[in-house]
Parts: C-alpha cells; structure tokens; sequence
C-alpha cells in the first residue's frame, strides 16, 4: 500500500473504490452504483485487477478498540463461539485463519452475517441489530491479525483482539504477498 | 509495511510450533483402580454355561453383512474362516473405490445379494457395487441432495453411520433428516421420508435398523439443544408408525401402565418434565443417533439416550430424564418398558447411545439373557435384558469422574470433585467427553467369549460458561481441552471378558480408535487407526499379525463377507473425521485448543499423520 494510495482513499470518500497501487489509475467501471453491494470475486471482467471496495458504514468499525471488545462479548452472546470456537472452528470454519471462503473483509464478513451462506452459516439480518452485527464483525476480522495472534496468552486464542487497522482491507488481498502467509498447514511436519 | 510483513511471517512460524504441541498425560495416580470402583452382584460363574447370543438374535452364517451390527445381537462377528492368523499376513487389496467424499466416513459397507451398498458422509451419496464383475464396477449410484445448511448444525463432521438392506430395500438417512429407502436393484426410491427440521438444528447420522418390518431412527442435535426422539416408520412405505420423545410428559415419552424400570429413581409421573427446570425439556437433548437393537428373541427394541443439553449442567439441576440412558420398548407401539439412567444429571457430555450385545451369559450359577455396553461414562454394563436391572459394571478405562455404580439403587457415583462449575476450570476429568469410547462398536467372538472394545484414553479439562438458546445454533455453554489419558497413548483395544470382568489382553494406540471392531470365525480381529493402518490381531492373544496402510485415517465399520467366488473378503471405508478427525477432515485451526468441542486440543498433531480422504478398501487372500 502506497501512501498516495491512501490520502486518495481518504479524500475520496465514495461508495466504492478500485484496488490501490499503480492501477489506480483505471477507473472502476460501474463500482460506484451502490445497488451492486459489496463485491465479492476476484474477477473483474474487463479489467486486470480485482475491485475492493470499503462501505462507509465500516468505516466507524476500524482502528476502533471498543468495537472488537464488544464484539467479542456480542460473538459468545449469539452462540457464535458454538461453532467457531475461539476462532478454531469445529461445526463451521476456523476465523483465526488466512483462508476466507467468502471473503475475509470487514464489509464481507458483515454480509456474511447479514446474509448467511448456503453451507450452514445462519442469517443474522433484522435478528441482531446492524451496529452489533458490525462489531462481531470486527472481532472476526481482528482475529487473525498478527497483533490479535501474539497478544495470545494461555491455550486459548482471540481472548485480546487487536483492533482492526483500516489499511488492512485496503489491499484486494487476494493473493497473499509471498512470505507473508501464516497458513501452518502449508509447513505441516511429519510424525516426530 | 515491509516490517509488519516480516513480523507476520515470523509469528506464523512461532504460533505454529507452540499450538501443535498435544497436552502432556494425565498422571496415573488421578484415576480410580478398576478393581476399586468396578461391582457386581455375584461373583463369576464362568463355568455354568458357554456365552453367545441366542440363535433367534445370531442366525447362521450366511456369508452376507446385511445390517452393520451383523446381526440383531450386534455382535458383529462372521463365521467365514477362510482367513486365519496362519495365513492373513498374504491379505492383498482385491480392488478400492473411490467415495469422491473427503468428510469422516463412519459407515459400514453392507453386502447382500452379491452387491456391496455403501452410503458417504455429507452429501450422503450411495453406491452400488456389483461384487460378481471384475473389478466390482458400480451399478448405480444415488445423490439424495440433502439441504447444504445442514452441514453447518451438524455437531462433529458430517457423518453417516450407514444404511442396511432389507427386502429389496437399501435404507439410510440423509444429515438433512430424510429416511430413504432405495431399490436395490435400480437405486430409485421407493420412498423417502423427512423427519428431521434443521431450522431446529435436527440432523440424522445415525445408521437405521430394519427389523420386523418397521425401520427404527432417531435424531442428533444434543449440541444444538434438539429435543430427542425415537420414530418407528412402515418398512414398506416409510410411514410414520409412532414417535417417542425423550424429554418431556409421559404421554410423549409413550410411557404408561405397562413401564415397569427396576430402579426406585425411575419411577414416577412426568419425570421427564419434573426432573428439568421449568421447559427446560423440550430443549433438553436426549437424542438418539447411535445403535438400535431389536430383539427378536424378547420382541423388544433396545436404545440409548444422548446428552443433556446444554453441556453446563448448572443450568438444568434435576436428573433430566430420560437422558443419558437406555429404553427397552414394545416394537409395535414403542411403549416404554423400562428405562436405566447411565449418568443422571449429566456433567461431562457422556451420551448413552453405544451399542448393546445381546447375550446368554453365565451369571450367579445360571444363564441370564443380559445386554452388554461398554458405555461413554467408562463402565462395561451387564444388564438382565427382561427387567433392566444392572448385574455388573466395570470400568474399561481411566476414571475418575465417578467411583463406580452403586448396584443397589443403580445410581452412578459421581465424584464431586470432578463436577462442573461456572467460570472455573476443573482439571484433569476423565474420562474425556467423547468418553472411554464413542459410537464406535464393539464386536463379540462366540468361540472366545470376548468383547473386542475399540476405545479412548483421553481425560479433559471443562469450563462451564453461561448460554441461551437460540434455535438452530449450538447450546453447549462449556469450554473444553481434551488431552492423553495415563500413559499418554490415546487409544486401545481392549479384548474384554464379560463374564469374569476384566480385560484379556489390550493394544495400545497412538490415536484414540475411531473406527469398529469385526471378529471372525477365523479367529481375526480388525480395525482401522485414524493415521491409516488397517490391522489384524490374533482374536485369542492380541498378537498384530498384519497391517496395511491406507490413503486417509480410519474410523468406519469393517466387515467381512464371502464373494461370488466363495471366498472370504474384509472390506473397509477410509476417510478420517468425525469429532476426533475434524482437525484433519473439517475446517478446524489446530492452534485453537477449544475448537471442535475440545477434541482440537487432544489431536493437533492428526494433520501431521493423516490428510483427508475416502476409499473403500476391500482385502482377500491371493486366490
């Protein structure tokens, strides 16, 4: 991330933005019609790179302490932790990970509540109240940041959740830059 | 940026080494001496008579595996000896097949009429395999479709504990709640019946049973605070026979005048409703999704009862009946008998749903009609199948939850210092949540007089924590770490005589075994490991006479057969997962301990031993 990429994002302030760096330049198509929601794909037909986008109503949720503190209660509270764990998983997907199946941004795991998702995640739109739905939100998001992943003490994780660095979601972060993953499985050893 | 790149690439590594690492044993001294809390009401009289099931529940070989218990008695145990411990080190895989499923395959293969039926995890596939062609090419192949979002209430993987074949009919459940009955000959259904609600968090997993012309289910989601029950559909049209609920009035617990349990504390109106704080039971658990049995030689059916929920047993005081135990019920009307509590009040997720072996067995002088179950709570129970009472209970494995079965009132033991509290971690309770051993079953050996008992030897550390229930998500309100168990292997074999209540001889494991046993007329035990071997021990010594390893971690129903050429096969699903393969199958983060119900904590090591997958695997002898 460039920092003219980020005073751009900070002046611009529209619904949608393209992807930051050098292709900054390629205007995004249609993305500022906030009827097409949050984008999901990876896939931009007809340009080179993929299109992020920051919904504003996000934008109170980042580099903000009490959101994910809150959200952490709000996340025992509606039974997430039932399924995900602390962030391991178990009857749905790991959090604490690098692996997102339907996209691990602030707005996207917020549509996810919202949502729900056709393989067993429930639809939590209209049955928690928006602001609460962006705070759980932001405590997912915090949990597999690296600040949230080494203030760990004890056997249970996301138990001091980082608050969530807007910068973070400003890369398209699709491709995890090399050497930066911290995806275990990848390293697995064999028996001792 | 560059920097915080660096940091992250550095703690990945860190992370990784530091959560991998299993939880030291539990030290030997912290458990209970089998001879200490293990009773009985008389001493053995082994010499008073030969014990094996009754013919009417063990008819003769017949060279098929029709229902994954074998038979009604569930002994699981095949007469075919053309394989012996002379000759099994020359077993060869005779041909695989691909499930195209990598989910925790649990289920049986079932072979009759010369076909092998065999029914996948999640989406609940099934084939037909045609046994008298080269190579046993499928025949046909279903997919029920069940409804996605069952994947995500389903508790510990998505799971298919099997079908059976009954005149002309291959009968299973699907983990969105259907029973369905298929042709065997054209894989169409004949009908389809839905049961199950996952928007109350209702799947099915559990392996129907096909007797007297009904076909017995039950229901899972003791996690998900579902209200158990037992359904007896028509076998020829899938309709709904009776329903029995297991928490609740009388009348819906089909409890009435002829309910006659042996124990004092099991008698009484509305038990079901009076022994749980005000509705707490309807959703209280209680779930059946392991083993039904049918007696044919009493005309009695026989099943457990699952968890109490939620696990935080602050928030249910009361006995909560009728869960944790067993039924006997009148097959036709599903009638309550009797009724034996395993773990009033609950406090540590120990389901009563293992399977029960029914036998005639010297006891106190005379041959006694008795069910044997190596259950969840630690204890081998010989209970008189007619009236319910209990003859003996012995542990199998490391307790300390308990200090044993009081024989004159029936009640468990519990050790308080082991009981769950709020807001604080109690240690080192054993045995685990998934118990000595799970639903995994037993086999039993007619020419040995044995139990061979594939089981657990893990312990757990439990934290109660407040929860509401929010229907169609979990109602669990406990942190759990599991780990070893003394000695630090986290599985065994134990070959077990019922009769004289001790073990005859026992294998350690690595892993805890997930998988069945099968005994043979060869004398041959087999069994998978979850890190892949497929085994063979000498049924009369515990000798390992041959091992095989296979593409993914066991924890299915092995099986043996005759083929069309008239020789004896030994067929096998892989496929690891289940609660204690989630870590390998499911999408779980070893480096969070509590992750899958705790299991996480005892198997993060699985994904270094075993990846996912799904085969099946049948052996023969060169020929």
């Amino acid at each position: 991330m460039s920092s003219r990429c980020r005073i751009e994002l900070f002046c611009a302030g529209f619904v949608m933005l393209a992807a930051c760096g050098a292709r900054t330049t390629q205007a995004p198509p249609a993305s500022t019609n906030p009827a097409q929601g949050v984008i999901g794909s990876a896939l931009a037909p007809g340009l080179d790179h993929p299109l992020i986008t920051i919904d504003p109503r996000a934008a109170a949720y980042y580099d903000n302490a009490d959101a994910v503190m809150t959200g952490k209660r709000l996340y025992a509270q509606y039974n997430c932790s039932g399924c995900h764990s602390n962030g391991g998983g178990g009857m749905a997907p790991a959090l604490m990970d690098d692996s997102w199946i339907y996209g691990g941004r602030l707005e996207q795991i917020h549509q996810t509540l919202v949502e729900g998702r056709p393989n067993g995640m429930p639809a939590w739109g209209g049955k928690i109240s928006d602001p609460q739905l962006w705070q759980i939100s932001a405590y997912v998001r915090s949990m597999s940041l690296p600040a949230t992943l080494d203030a760990q003490q004890g056997l249970t994780p996301s138990q001091l959740p980082a608050p969530v660095p807007r910068q973070v979601d400003e890369d398209a972060g699709w491709t995890p830059v090399p050497g930066t993953s911290n995806d275990y499985t990848s390293l697995t050893p064999g028996p001792a | 940026m560059k920097k915080s790149m660096i940091a992250i690439a550095a703690f990945g590594l860190a992370s990784m080494t530091i959560a991998q690492k299993v939880p030291d044993p539990v030290p030997a001294g912290e458990v209970f001496a089998r001879e200490a809390i293990g009773h009985a009401l008389a001493p053995p009289t082994p010499e008073a008579g030969h014990t094996a099931p009754s013919s009417a529940n063990a008819p003769p070989e017949d060279g098929q595996w029709t229902m994954p218990s074998k038979n009604y008695a569930s002994t699981r145990y095949s007469a075919l000896d053309e394989i012996r411990p002379a000759n099994v080190r020359q077993l060869v895989p005779a041909f695989t097949f691909s499930l195209s499923v990598n989910k925790g395959q649990e289920a049986a293969p079932i072979i009759a009429d010369n076909t092998l039926f065999v029914v996948t995890a999640y989406p609940n596939y099934v084939y037909a395999l045609d046994l008298t062609r080269e190579g046993a090419p499928l025949k046909w192949k279903f997919m029920p479709k069940p409804q996605p979002a069952s994947q995500g209430i389903a508790c510990c993987d998505v799971v298919n504990r099997g079908g059976s074949v009954s005149h002309g009919k291959y009968i299973f459940n699907t983990l969105d709640g259907q029973t369905i009955a298929l042709d065997v000959a054209t894989g169409k259904p004949v009908w389809r019946t839905r049961l199950g609600n996952i928007n109350l968090g209702e799947t099915m997993t559990m392996a129907p049973l096909v007797a007297d012309g009904k076909v017995y289910v039950g229901n899972s989601g003791g996690e998900l605070g579902v209200r158990g029950w037992i359904c007896a559909l028509d076998e020829n049209t899938g309709k709904l026979l009776w329903r029995a609920y297991n928490t609740g009035p009388d009348a819906d617990v089909l409890i009435g005048p002829d309910f006659k349990p042996y124990y004092a504390s099991d008698r009484g109106t509305d038990l079901g409703v009076k022994s749980w704080p005000p509705d707490a039971w309807k959703i209280g658990g209680g779930n059946v999704w392991g083993w039904i049995t049918y007696d044919a030689e009493l005309g009695t059916i026989y099943h457990g009862t699952g968890n109490p929920g939620p696990w935080n047993a602050e928030q249910r005081p009361g006995d909560n009946k009728w869960t944790t135990g067993i039924f006997s019920r009148d097959p036709d009307s599903g009638k309550a008998r009797w009724f034996y509590q395993f773990s009033p009040h609950d406090e540590h997720d120990y389901d009563g749903i293992n399977e029960q072996i029914l036998l005639d067995m010297p006891f106190q002088g005379a041959m006694r009609k008795v069910l044997v179950r190596p259950e969840r709570n630690g204890y081998v129970y010989v209970i008189d199948r007619r009236t319910g009472q209990v003859l003996s209970a012995d542990p199998f494995g490391p307790v300390n939850s308990s200090s044993g079965v009081d024989l004159s009132t029936g009640r468990l033991q519990v050790n308080t210092e082991k009981e769950t509290h709020l807001d604080h971690v109690v240690r080192n309770i054993c045995p685990t949540a998934s118990g000595s051993k799970d639903w995994n079953p037993s086999s039993f050996s007619p020419r040995t007089e044995l139990l061979y008992i594939p089981h657990e030897n893990m312990c757990m550390d439990w934290l109660n924590m407040q929860v509401s229930y929010i229907a169609g998500t979990p109602y669990v309100g406990a942190e759990v770490h599991m780990k070893p168990g003394p000695g630090g292997n986290r599985g065994e074999l134990t070959a077990w005589d019922p009769v004289r209540r001790k073990p005859a001889w026992s294998v350690k494991e690595n892993f805890p075994l997930w998988s069945g046993t099968v005994v043979t007329g060869g004398d041959v035990v087999f069994y998978g490991t979850m890190d892949g071997w497929f085994k063979a021990l000498d049924a009369r010594t515990g000798q390992l006479l041959w091992k095989f390893k296979v593409d993914s971690g066991i924890i299915s129903q092995p099986v043996s057969y005759r083929g069309p050429d008239g020789h004896q096969y030994i067929a096998v699903l892989s496929g690891v997962g289940g609660w204690s393969g989630a870590v390998v199958s499911g999408p779980v983060d070893p480096r969070d301990g509590s992750a899958a119900l705790g299991m996480t904590s005892a198997m993060s090591d699985l994904p270094r031993y075993t990846t996912a997958g799904g085969t099946l695997y049948v052996f023969s002898l060169p020929h």
